[in-house]
């Protein structure tokens, strides 16, 4: 107990890494099948539908299934690089989500005041893109230390896509910094609050749109995914750099993939989208005061639908679990309508609400996109990232730079 | 705490290092790495002295030290690329017309 | 022993490590990868001498960019394992106990220094969290700096033109 007390900090932050990496890696899993079924819905399919009721056993099948696999290592491959690239671009996926905070600075919880971020650091942002700019090795060290051709040639076009997208990456985002004038992400969204007019929100999406578009176009292509998903093109180069990784492995890059997938939105959030900001002005003002109980209601409505949709399912399974988890979710949302001073639930769940929302919305956009859209070729990419990407990033920066100078910035 | 002269004895290894590893290679790439090495260690004592003496000459000295870098790997790789055409391979003792 | 002093053994040892597996390695990738691991090291030593944007950058452009840039060189040429050769004997007999006696004299000299100013090492030279602000550090950039800021732009420029005259294949 001594323990505790002098190292409250420690203990605090070892907390919070826990909760951190139960969530994510929940949302990994359930993100899965998230994408299945939102791809399956714009092809008019089903998508997982077996394993549980609405296939929603279907990640835990699949973790048992990459876990209880052969795991073959090709034998001509290079065997320290070829264990080292799947754990680099998990850890490395993973850390950058400590920097990310998803509530305002400080919050009391148990009497303890404490914020909503692993580590609090004034150069959070940099140091974000530089944990995420090393994440290029697990890729380029897979493609090469397989030693066959199909990994070789993805790792070479990823390492390549990836250090191109960069630069526009971190050029787009640049605009924000110009008008927040900190590298620090709590900085960044205090000064987007407040309201234009009272109605729109000063979100760096407003004047910041063309950059807005630019990230999030560099961040789809930073991340392998559709239509910028080259590395692995399945259809021409096998799977490409993990084209010789099976079993867990596999399943490392996989979960790497789509832990970057969270870490970009999480950080167009913060910088575009006015992060833990509730679209409505703050619940501290008269008359705005209702929204505290937004959450409670989407949970409520959410586990009203859960119990009637469930006793109205054909499958037998769907009917005895999905009344039980609505009424798990009329709990919760109970839990999250008590207020005030001793209680304070809703105003402590205010900000990762709707940080939370706007991640998913970044991430259903994601998914819709993969749903829609067909793969570029290889020189097209490098064209378009070089060519049209680039130069709109800079006429961006160029164009703040010039706004902020004179002082016309709102 | 750490006395600034470990940092700085840790520089001078590292540079040491990078100077046996410059001499020594045969790899075209990989003497340029130990070039990288060296000026790594630079950076490391330039930091440290810039704590030191409580003054940032010497941070932006690394900022510097670290954009010329970027330059001479960019310059520096590609003449690496012209030479592998040429003589296809990258031993330093292949490159060896101008010697006399 | 303080957490401090644990940090800065851990990872000056690692980075000692990566250096000598830079020389020992046979593979350039593995090279490169102890680079890295030299690299990462510098830039957590870097955060605990209080400069975080150094670091940063360090990490961001060094590791993230150069290196990277290495290492795909190095699998676009597919550079194999690399050949010891005995054809210069010299860079033996003359290069290694001019490095051994450079280190030593570098290590003797300033533990020298050190030792006969052992105040300054024990006081006032601790590296104690005391950050160096990003702002202060910018306002120097471009104030004191500017012009060999404006400069090194230009540098950056003319290194990227060579570039791409010098790795552009020749129409034969």
């Amino acid at each position: 107990m001594e323990f505790v007390t002098q190292h409250s900090f420690l203990v605090v932050s070892l907390i919070k890494i826990a909760i951190v990496l139960f969530v994510v890696m929940t949302a990994l899993a359930y993100l899965t099948w998230f994408e299945r079924k939102v791809v399956a819905r714009i092809q008019s399919r089903w998508g997982p539908y077996w394993v549980g009721p609405h296939g929603l056993l279907q990640p835990l099948a699949d973790g048992i299934k990459f876990l209880f696999k052969e795991d073959v290592v090709p034998p001509t491959a290079d065997k320290v690089a070829y264990l080292l690239a799947p754990f680099l671009a998990l850890a490395l996926a993973l850390t950058t989500l400590a920097l990310i905070p998803i509530g305002p600075a400080s919050i009391g919880v148990l009497g303890q005041q404490t914020q909503l971020v692993i580590s609090h650091s004034p150069v959070a942002l940099i140091l974000l893109f530089a944990i995420s700019s090393i994440g290029v090795y697990g890729v380029a060290l897979a493609g090469w230390s397989s030693n066959s051709k199909y990994p070789l040639l993805g790792g070479l076009r990823s390492s390549a896509q990836m250090i191109s997208y960069e630069v526009s990456l971190t050029l787009s985002v640049v605009g924000v910094l110009l008008l927040a004038g900190s590298f620090d992400f709590y900085n960044i969204v205090d000064h987007q609050a407040g309201h234009w007019y009272h109605f729109f929100p000063r979100w760096e999406i407003i004047p910041q749109f063309l950059g807005f578009i630019c990230y999030l176009t560099a961040a789809i292509a930073e991340t392998n995914r559709v239509p910028f998903d080259l590395p692995e093109a399945e259809t021409e180069l096998v799977a490409g750099f993990h084209t010789e990784y099976s079993a867990f492995k596999f399943a490392m890059f996989f979960m790497a993939e789509y832990a970057n997938m969270i870490t970009v939105s999480c950080l167009a959030t913060l910088l575009f989208l006015g992060g833990w900001l509730s679209f409505f002005p703050s619940y501290e003002n008269p008359g705005w005061r209702w929204q505290l109980y937004l959450p409670a209601a989407g949970l409520i409505i959410g586990g009203i639908a859960l119990i009637i949709g469930g006793l109205r399912s054909v499958q037998w399974n769907a009917k005895a679990v999905f009344p039980v988890l609505g009424i798990v979710c009329i709990g919760v949302g109970y839990l999250c309508t008590l207020t005030g001073p001793s209680h304070p639930v809703a105003e402590v769940i205010q900000g990762p609400f709707w940080f939370i929302g706007k991640v998913f919305f970044l991430l259903f956009f994601y998914v819709w996109a993969r749903g829609t859209l067909p793969r570029f070729r290889y020189d097209q990419l490098m064209s378009f990232g070089w060519k049209f990407l680039l130069p709109l990033s800079l006429i961006n920066l160029v164009g703040t730079s010039i706004f902020v100078v004179f002082g016309w910035h709102p | 705490m750490v006395p600034i002269s470990y940092y700085i004895i840790l520089s001078g290894v590292l540079f040491g290092l990078g100077v046996i590893g410059f001499v020594f290679k045969r790899n075209i790439i990989t003497i340029f790495m130990a070039i990288e090495l060296m000026l790594n260690a630079v950076n490391l004592a330039f930091v440290a002295f810039s704590r030191e003496f409580n003054q940032l000459d010497g941070l932006v000295f690394v900022f510097f030290v670290i954009v010329v870098a970027a330059a001479e790997a960019a310059v520096g790789l590609a003449i690496v690329m012209v030479i592998a055409r040429n003589r296809k391979s990258l031993n330093v003792e292949d490159v060896n017309l101008l010697k006399f | 022993m303080s957490v401090a002093m644990v940090v800065f053994i851990v990872c000056g040892a690692l980075a000692i490590l990566g250096a000598i597996g830079l020389i020992l390695a046979r593979e350039p990738v593995h090279s490169a990868l102890s680079l890295v691991l030299v690299m990462v090291a510098l830039a957590v030593l870097y955060l605990m001498l209080g400069a975080a944007f150094i670091a940063a950058i360090q990490i961001l452009v060094y590791a993230g960019a150069i290196m990277v840039l290495f290492v795909f060189v190095i699998m676009l040429l597919n550079a194999g394992v690399e050949v010891r050769t005995n054809v210069s004997r010299i860079a033996f007999w003359v290069g290694l106990p001019l490095a051994v006696l450079f280190l030593a004299e570098m290590v003797y000299s300033l533990s020298r220094h050190y030792a006969a100013s052992g105040a300054l090492a024990s006081a006032g030279a601790v590296a104690g969290p005391v950050p160096a602000s990003t702002e202060e550090l910018s306002m120097k950039i471009f104030t004191d700096f500017v012009l060999p800021f404006e400069l090194t732009s230009i540098l950056i420029l003319i290194a990227i033109l060579g570039a791409l005259v010098l790795a552009k294949k020749e129409a034969s």
